[in-house]
């Protein structure tokens, strides 16, 4: 796939590209293998954690809608969290849509591959061969690897008994943390992250399993509505 | 119910990607949209990391999971790659149960 593209640009550019985006798309993939554990930790089975990265594939989604069930709550509240999650994605896709300019039924199978990581491997491109080498480089080796690993770290969690005793418990806030964290650069976004973990906890004793979150993303909802600040693009 | 969860959030999920990539940018372009949708990723996240670490059923417990997460964060100060980071926080609350 890279060589074809490599034909329509600068050759040594793209070869450029297709390593890196092969190195991301490497680190990323395989953290799979996490998710795989976790899903089946937090009760689901390996058939439904498969399913979860083939058809939604994107990371905090998947995260989020199995750690919403693992808290007990509702699938409901755990799909509208995943979807909430989603919707950056269609950030994204405003930011690409120019760049890449696929119509039709390639602009339908490319909007699956549309995630943080072939986002960011494609957006700083200048020309469109560019960018589509690196959308398809990385967003392709992500979702074979990360699909892969789901599998591995599922079949793995299933096997091994109690999830606690080895602290994957413990492993999804970790997950999710290290998600936030290049956000967290920003004071803004610091406090907002600060202000949604409080007012998630207020409402842990007082509401059903899933709906903390929920309320939580009203903190952004309100700062966002009550900011002044221009969104950089 | 799970598995209607996972099949409509997956569906749903792909059409917001197509969706980003076949709407016209401009209708995103309000300054507010664009302020909500760029710090809703945080705070849920955030609300998610307090949930998964702090709580148990409808109660709030401090255990071997909040140790684990300042373990990520110290593995995140020093640039940690992603599986260090998660395998990291398992092994330390692993440890902390062994005690």
């Amino acid at each position: 796939m890279s060589e074809g593209l490599a034909g329509s640009g600068e050759p040594e550019d793209h070869r450029q590209i297709v390593r890196d985006s092969l190195g991301v798309g490497l680190a990323t993939g395989t953290y799979g293998i996490s998710f795989g554990a976790v899903s089946v930790a937090s009760g689901l089975d390996v058939a439904q954690t498969c399913v979860l990265s083939l058809l939604m594939f994107t990371g905090a989604s998947q995260f989020a809608l199995v750690g919403v069930l693992a808290s007990g709550g509702a699938p409901l509240s755990g799909a509208l969290t995943a979807l909430l999650l989603g919707t950056r994605n269609t950030l994204y896709g405003l930011r690409l849509a120019p760049l890449l300019v696929w119509t039709g039924r390639r602009r339908l199978a490319a909007a699956h591959l549309l995630i943080d990581e072939s986002t960011a491997m494609s957006v700083t491109r200048t020309t469109t061969p560019g960018a589509r080498t690196g959308f398809l480089t990385t967003g392709l080796s992500i979702f074979v690897l990360w699909n892969l690993f789901t599998l591995v770290g599922a079949v793995a969690g299933t096997a091994i008994g109690d999830p606690r005793t080895y602290g994957l418990d413990a492993a999804v806030g970790a997950a999710f943390l290290a998600l936030l964290w290049p956000r967290l650069r920003e004071r803004r976004n610091l406090l907002v992250g600060l202000l949604a973990a409080m007012v998630a906890l207020g409402m842990v004793p007082v509401t059903a399993a899933g709906v903390p979150v929920l309320v939580a993303g009203g903190v952004a909802l309100l700062v966002g509505a009550l900011g002044r600040w221009e969104v950089r693009r | 119910m799970t598995w209607l969860a996972i099949l409509a959030a997956g569906v749903g999920c792909y059409l917001l990607k197509l969706a980003g990539l076949s709407v016209p940018s401009r209708v995103l372009e309000r300054p507010v949209v664009a302020r909500v949708a760029d710090l809703i990723p945080v705070a849920l996240l955030a609300a998610l990391i307090a949930i998964q670490v702090f709580t148990r059923g409808p109660d709030l417990v401090l255990d071997a999971r909040a140790a684990a997460l300042a373990v990520a964060v110290g593995l995140l100060l020093v640039r940690a790659p992603f599986l260090v980071v998660v395998f990291g926080a398992a092994a330390a609350a692993a440890l902390l149960r062994l005690l």
